[in-house]
């Protein structure tokens, strides 16, 4: 057994045959030729052939991964109607009368060189894409199809790299995984691999490209970020055990994706994800997530020597707000304190952090921190549909406050002529205080989102972490559910939407009690979604609310 | 002839996808378009010349129109600029 170390791109587990594939590397040789025109005639075709086989991959990859990740292929369109690329071409044809071929390839280089040569990382990457368009039109020239996987039966493949027309074209029902020797994270591919949610791994520079991988048994560990090539028995008894736990998930996925989140009766809910990260997007999508609910932005924060720049948190927000394409997504304003210390804040030891300087109370003490990250999220929401929470909330006066800081940023961008848009806002209700007087907030804010943890904490005065109190905490217990009811009505009351982002939210003997409710919003962890929305179509909650009655 | 200077404040420049867009609502009009970076100038309605410009955030880049329809494509691409760069 053989074990590989790459960086995982996407999780779940692939066992099955390797499949070592060979890019369609075109052998291109130098032929006279005679006829020029003749030979402009054969590229010209094979050009038109290309655009419409990108325009055939720009359709496939929008409806698979969303626009801004398919754009790239309606850039590859005109990349090849470019003049200077077509003139290229023809200038090598005509003077050095060759083969159609021959110019491509030339061309290709110059132009591949030149993105090279640039002083810039992204535009060093854009060779890629000259090449990938290049490769196009050889294999049409060829009449051969180089993107095909020759296989029939399902595989792990492995490359040397794969261009993003690679990888959308793969055949899905004969691809298990794919593994690259090279590639970024930042590459068309890594991206694409992700919104497809293909167990994937790159960057396993050790592993060979020959006999000794291929056609041998393998297993990914998409988790990990490991290959396995002949692996042993006992790893592959835990590996399938891994891989059923995750197709259990998958066959669920099946039935359920796609489908409306709506009750037998009519009522609708957004079922949301919660993330801590902008790696777990890919099990967003996978998970049929209809938006995030709840970004915890505190891992820009924490695990660093020093406080995130706008620009830093500009990057992540935007990436989010485009890969999630239009849908929604809740970002929590900074939240630490508590148990979530940073040492470069350089807080002050608390006898009681729960009850202690934290969240929005950091943001409303020290301003600069929070402008910083409301200038990002600003920014960031002229590129999709964001949308701002404010943590730990007790009071109206909190949010005056909060909105005399956003009318600063406000100005501050206008005054400066720099592209923003205003987000929602909402806060989380997480403390009795705001839960009772929800009505009021409501007048102020766009919506609520119900943090169950901190509410039940504060509202029982247990702290979960100890487990001598375990006999005394209930998690159903009726003064926090009376006072979800209330958050509901008061919100709905004053025309905004109620949510839940806390574990309760998962809790799926809730599920029906929260409908009938009225929580317009179910924010969990990207695996509980599908479960839920199992129990929300099997609902039926006008028949639930009178069971109650009885 | 109508011409407009303008500093890129996206973070991430003139990359692809913006380039892409740029070159094709240029080409939706006639006359001809011309970025410039540094004194060098490339052809607007061709996405290698725009991208090899390298135009980075901060960059001033100027903008000319020469033809038929410039008042339209120079307002038209301002526009398009302040919106996306």
């Amino acid at each position: 057994m053989q074990v590989y170390n790459g960086k995982s791109v996407f999780g779940g587990i692939a066992i099955g045959k390797i499949s070592v594939y060979q890019k369609g590397e075109q052998q291109v040789k130098r032929v006279k030729i005679a006829d020029a025109d003749a030979e402009m005639e054969r590229y010209a075709v094979a050009k038109d052939a290309a655009v419409e086989q990108l325009q055939k991959l720009y359709d496939k990859a929008l409806k698979e991964v969303g626009e801004a990740n398919a754009a790239i292929f309606e850039i590859h369109q005109m990349m090849l109607d470019d003049d200077d690329y077509n003139e290229s071409v023809e200038n090598i044809i005509r003077t050095q009368m060759v083969n159609a071929e021959y110019a491509v390839a030339a061309t290709a280089d110059n132009f591949a060189q030149m993105f090279a040569s640039m002083d810039d990382d992204y535009m060093k990457e854009r060779a890629a894409d000259v090449k990938d368009i290049s490769e196009r039109l050889l294999a049409i020239l060829h009449g051969t199809d180089s993107n095909k996987v020759d296989t029939n039966e399902p595989v792990i493949i492995v490359a040397d790299d794969l261009a993003p027309s690679e990888t959308v074209q793969l055949d899905k029902d004969m691809v298990l995984s794919f593994v690259t020797v090279h590639g970024s994270l930042n590459s068309h591919t890594a991206i694409l691999a992700r919104t497809m949610a293909i167990p994937a791994l790159i960057g396993t520079e050790a592993l060979p490209l020959d006999a000794s991988v291929d056609g041998k048994l393998g297993i990914v560990d998409g988790f990990n970020g490991k290959i396995y090539v002949d692996p042993d028995e006992n790893i592959l008894t835990e590996m399938k055990a891994k891989q059923q736990e995750d197709l259990e998930k998958k066959q669920l996925l099946q039935t359920l994706k796609g489908k409306e989140n709506i009750t037998l009766d009519g009522q609708k809910v957004m079922l949301y994800a919660n993330i801590g990260n902008i790696k777990d997007l890919a099990t967003v999508i996978q998970n049929d997530a209809g938006g995030i609910g709840l970004f915890r932005s505190e891992f820009i924060y924490l695990e660093r020597e020093d406080y995130p720049t706008e620009e830093e948190q500009f990057q992540i927000y935007k990436t989010v707000a485009e890969t999630m394409a239009g849908k929604r997504v809740i970002i929590r304003t900074l939240d630490i304190g508590a148990d979530k210390q940073c040492d470069y804040f350089n807080m002050e030891h608390e006898e009681n952090p729960a009850l202690g300087y934290r969240a929005i109370r950091i943001c409303l003490t020290r301003p600069e921190i929070f402008k910083t990250q409301l200038r990002a999220l600003f920014r960031a929401s002229a590129y999709g549909k964001l949308a701002i929470m404010y943590p730990m909330i007790t009071s109206v006066k909190e949010v005056h406050r909060i909105k005399k800081i956003v009318e600063e940023v406000k100005a501050e961008l206008t005054e400066q002529g720099i592209e923003f848009a205003i987000p929602e806002q909402g806060i989380m209700i997480e403390t009795p205080a705001a839960a009772m007087v929800s009505d009021e907030l409501a007048k102020e804010v766009d919506f609520f989102s119900v943090g169950t943890n901190d509410l039940t904490q504060y509202t029982l005065a247990i702290d979960r972490q100890n487990t001598k109190l375990d006999e005394f905490y209930d998690a159903h217990h009726p003064a926090v559910l009376r006072m979800i009811a209330m958050v509901a009505e008061n919100a709905h009351k004053a025309g905004i939407w109620a949510g839940i982002c806390g574990e309760l939210g998962a809790d799926t003997t809730l599920t029906q009690e929260f409908l009938a409710m009225g929580i317009d919003e179910l924010s969990v962890s990207p695996g509980s979604i599908l479960p839920i929305r199992k129990i929300v179509l099997e609902t039926n909650v006008t028949d639930y609310k009178k069971r109650k009655a009885e | 002839m109508k011409e407009f200077k303008y500093v890129i404040t996206d973070a991430e420049g003139i990359h692809a996808r913006p380039a892409g867009e740029l070159v094709k609502l240029v080409k939706s009009f006639e006359c001809g378009v011309k970025i410039a970076k540094d004194g060098k100038a490339v052809d607007c309605k061709k996405i290698f010349g725009v991208m090899g410009l390298g135009v980075k955030k901060d960059n001033e880049v100027t903008l000319s129109f020469d033809g038929a329809d410039e008042d339209a494509a120079c307002e038209a691409v301002s526009k398009f600029m302040q919106e996306n760069l």
